[in-house]
């Protein structure tokens, strides 16, 4: 009996999950809906970060550069405007832009522009190694706010640019905030599944091949380069995903929305759900959104505060837990388990009369 | 690990002293003379330029290049002795900036200069014997989101301790400036090279020439085999730290005049530090300054005479040309550890 | 009383288990030999006395035990442990790495005294003190590593594998020099060696391990006749 609910935990729970998911909408207020809605925008982006640095063990410092250009496709497409007069062209015939796109077609399109650029940045980094990397990363993390100011023409600058609230299709009849919220999800559900099948195959097992030990994995017929920069493509097409519902959501992006501290926080909040885990992004994302480090809404995390306290909060508790819990709450919750199970066997059987 | 047996690579062993010494002379030729070239293009391709506003400028980004190089080196000093990379060495050069300023409510600017050093080294060690020895042996992920812990607590720290508003910072050289052979130099430019260059020359008499110092080199190259001689490694480690806070703290209160006091004083600083040190190698203490040199005049340059970067894209110019020397040369400039144990 | 004492060791690292109950000893100003073919567990046996491993059961050196406290430990109270790779700094100098050997103190040393001393042994050590020890030979690597060894004046020297990747020349040169340092000087010696022949040749006592445990034990003449030992590790 033991045996079969092993294996069969994990399906378990992704539906229990998914009922909970859908039955949440009940009992709440229209703000705490958007601060569910964002969390699964937060576990899109830190499944695709998880991909990267616990699967395949690259670190990274710039995935909130990918969700900002994430945000912005997804913003100028639904504008109409994609900018594309910088590079002199014209938008292609067949996509629909028209006055402005549906958003919830920009999201594949902003995942694929994404992804991408993930590839096209990935191919150079595999000449740096883990403190190269990071830098380089870090270096496209500083970068993007500074650029999104400085092609104001197309981005709209520090003023940033206003999306139309999206219509519930179909004419159904429910409010635009529940429709946002079960698309988030749905979104979240349907790449949470893609990711799974990735990294039970082969690819998560070459990944983890080469986190383990590049040369070992090279001499076991994976070619690292290709995995690696398969990698960097997958998560940059998660995070721009995310960055895509994460402005169809607040209908608003800025520059300064996706700032430096939104990278180093998103690698903070994969590392303490677990990394090396895909339910661990679930746990970050609730950590992200519900820890209290910003003292504004919509979500805008900098360093500048009235109220001082909540970041050395935030740090503390970012030291704590990595003394405690290295692995993350995922490894907790592992430890709990074996815990819980341990004990269990102990018990007498009860006698039956 | 065997060491591979390599031939020398002098036939004549003229003592490692003089190396230095002719490798040092030839790369300030070899500058000298590239600054020259690229001034030369400029003439060509600039209006209005000068070579007395070149060399100036030239000057003020060495200036500011010293800073980049004092915490730079901070940061490879203390990657090479316990292969970490500390987020949070900007934001702990902050806190003790700030430490010096309210020491200077209460006394003249040297003695609060040197009780800060001393603060700023007793802090570093503390802080690695504390926080960073118990996660030493966890994987490089998890020490990084310690030192981002860190760095997130400084910095609310600082803020909630001294308030977030922004503060001037006194500087100990004169507002003046000096001519020499045509170009118009600032005192405080002068100055904060002068006290950068001499720690980081006291740094390395005291790592050439004193027997703690052999021992951190010692411990730097390997831990194993300095605790098979009885070394106290930890100990070491922690005294790494501490100098490398004192680095920190000089870079800081060059850098507050300036760009004046409050939290987010040396985050900037921190990426350029960071780059300067890849730039020239993480694993080179002569990298990091190099290479903190170099970005300081590289971004001044740029940032003055190419029209479409001016003041706003000179971060993320520089970061291109970083990733470009990268793409080229992995290792850096003078780094060399791309040893692959198989 | 002997100066080290192994009392039913085990040891492993992380889940492997290499050595099961190893007990040994070695007297003042004897020679002992650890033998054995590879993975037997004699670098394991070493590791043990410097703490670098996880270690059950009694390690008594001078009388102290010095189980499970730490390498520096260890090296404080003069044992000097030459490792497998040499543990040489290879960006420090030739001299530099020689200073390095007066830092935990031994008998007390006084680095120029013992330092000449040394120099007496490995002559050439004078002559390339500037260059950094990676740019020297295997052979001179591990010359360099045994004088630095000797620069603490230790009460136990511990040798792991002095003859690996070295050739035939060198290792008499190497061994016949412990061997004056011991009849001489009255050093302690534990050699540790896949080369049975050369060590037999200066051990008073030998252990043979194998899989982690003590085989054969007995005197240098007693294991050179042993059936067994001079089938395995003897060769005739």
């Amino acid at each position: 009996m033991r045996r079969y609910l092993g294996g069969a935990i994990g399906p378990a729970l992704f539906v229990i999950g998914a009922v909970v998911v859908a039955l949440l909408p009940r009992f709440m207020g229209e703000f705490r809906l958007l601060q569910f809605t964002l969390v699964a925008v937060y576990v899109i982006a830190l499944l695709g970060l998880n991909i990267l640095t616990g699967y395949s063990g690259q670190i990274s410092l710039g995935h909130g550069a990918f969700v900002g250009v994430g945000a912005y496709v997804t913003t100028l497409l639904s504008l109409g405007r994609p900018g594309l007069e910088l590079l002199q062209l014209d938008p292609p015939s067949w996509l629909p832009i028209g006055d402005g796109m549906t958003p919830i077609f920009t999201i594949p399109i902003a995942a694929l522009v994404t992804g991408v650029l993930g590839l096209l940045i990935g191919i150079p980094a595999l000449r740096l190694g883990g403190i190269s990397l990071a830098l380089a990363t870090l270096a496209l993390a500083v970068s993007f706010p500074i650029l999104m100011k400085r092609y104001a023409e197309v981005t709209g600058g520090g003023g940033g640019l206003n999306l139309n609230l999206p219509e519930t299709p179909f004419g159904w009849d429910i409010s635009t905030r529940h429709w946002l919220y079960y698309e988030a999800w749905v979104t979240a559900g349907i790449l949470f599944v893609l990711a799974w099948l990735l990294v039970r195959g082969r690819i998560g097992r070459a990944w983890r091949a080469i986190r383990d030990g590049e040369v070992a994995a090279t001499s076991s017929g994976v070619n690292p380069a290709l995995y690696k920069t398969f990698a960097f493509g997958v998560s940059a097409a998660y995070a721009g995903a995310a960055g895509a519902l994460f402005a169809i959501e607040i209908a608003y992006v800025n520059p300064d929305t996706f700032p430096v501290a939104l990278s180093i926080l998103l690698l903070a909040s994969a590392v303490i759900g677990g990394l090396g885990s895909l339910a661990g992004a679930i746990f970050g994302a609730l950590l992200y959104q519900f820890l209290p480090i910003y003292s504004q809404e919509p979500p805008v995390v900098s360093f500048e505060f009235a109220d001082q306290a909540p970041p050395v909060v935030f740090g503390v508790f970012l030291i704590v837990i990595m003394l405690l819990l290295p692995g993350g709450v995922v490894s907790g919750l592992r430890r709990l388990g074996a815990f819980i199970r341990g004990n269990l066997a102990r018990r007498p059987s009860r006698q039956r009369a | 690990m065997a060491l591979p047996a390599r031939a020398a690579r002098f036939d004549v062993d003229v003592g490692p002293a003089l190396r230095a010494v002719i490798l040092g002379i030839g790369l300030l030729v070899s500058a000298v003379a590239l600054l020259g070239l690229i001034g030369l293009v400029l003439t060509q391709t600039e209006t209005g330029f000068t070579w007395a506003g070149y060399w100036q400028q030239v000057v003020s980004g060495l200036a500011q290049g010293a800073i980049f190089a004092s915490l730079a080196l901070a940061l490879v000093l203390i990657y090479r002795a316990t292969d970490v990379l500390n987020f949070a060495q900007g934001e702990m050069a902050t806190f003790t900036t700030f430490i010096a300023w309210s020491l200077m409510n209460h006394m003249s600017y040297w003695p609060a200069f040197a009780l800060t050093l001393v603060i700023a080294f007793v802090g570093g060690a503390a802080v690695e014997r504390i926080i960073i020895r118990p996660v030493e042996d966890r994987p490089e992920i998890v020490v990084v989101i310690v030192t981002i812990g860190l760095l997130i607590a400084l910095n609310g720290l600082s803020g909630w301790i001294w308030n977030p508003e922004v503060k001037a910072f006194d500087t100990p050289f004169s507002y003046g400036t000096t001519e020499i052979a045509g170009v118009v130099i600032s005192y405080q430019d002068l100055g904060v090279l002068g006290v950068c260059l001499a720690t980081v020359v006291l740094l390395w008499a005291f790592f050439r020439f004193t027997t703690l110092g052999l021992v951190m080199r010692a411990v730097a190259n390997s831990q194993d085999a300095s605790r098979l001689l009885g070394v106290r490694v930890g100990w070491m480690l922690a005294l790494g730290w501490g100098l490398a806070a004192v680095l920190g703290a000089v870079a800081g209160m060059m850098a507050a005049p300036t760009l004046f006091l409050d939290p987010n004083l040396m985050l900037v600083v921190l990426i350029y530090s960071f780059a300067a040190a890849v730039l020239g190698g993480i694993d080179s203490p002569v990298g990091a300054v190099v290479g903190g040199l170099i970005l300081g005049v590289l971004i001044n340059i740029l940032g003055t005479y190419v029209d479409f970067i001016g003041g706003e894209l000179r971060l993320p110019a520089a970061l291109v040309v970083l990733l470009i020397v990268l793409l080229i040369r992995p290792q850096g400039l003078f780094g060399h550890r791309v040893v692959r144990r198989v | 009383m002997p100066l080290l004492e192994l009392k039913d060791v085990h040891a492993r690292y992380g889940p492997i288990r290499a050595l099961h109950g190893v007990s040994l000893t070695v007297d003042e100003g004897e020679v002992v030999a650890l033998l054995g073919a590879n993975g037997a567990g004699k670098t394991t046996t070493l590791r043990s006395i410097s703490s670098m491993t996880r270690t059950s059961g009694d390690i008594v050196f001078d009388g102290r035990r010095i189980a499970r406290r730490s390498p520096e430990y260890a090296a404080r109270l003069g044992i000097a442990h030459v490792p497998e790779a040499r543990g040489l700094f290879p960006e420090l100098t030739v001299w530099e790495n020689l200073r390095m050997g007066a830092i935990g103190p031994g008998r007390g040393a006084a680095l120029e005294q013992e330092a000449k001393r040394v120099v007496g042994y490995f002559p050439w050590i004078e002559r390339r003190r500037d260059q950094p020890a990676a740019t020297l030979s295997g052979g001179e690597q591990q010359m360099l590593a045994l004088g630095r060894a000797l620069v603490s004046r230790p009460w136990l020297l511990m040798l792991d594998e002095p003859s690996l990747g070295l050739a035939p020349t060198v290792v008499r040169e190497l061994f016949a020099i412990v061997h004056h340092l011991n009849e001489d000087e009255g050093l302690t010696v534990l050699v540790v060696e896949q080369n049975a022949t050369i060590a037999l040749d200066i051990a008073s006592r030998a252990y043979v391990l194998e899989v982690g445990r003590v085989a054969v034990e007995g005197t240098s003449d007693e294991l050179q006749r042993h059936e067994g030992v001079r089938k395995s590790y003897l060769g005739y």
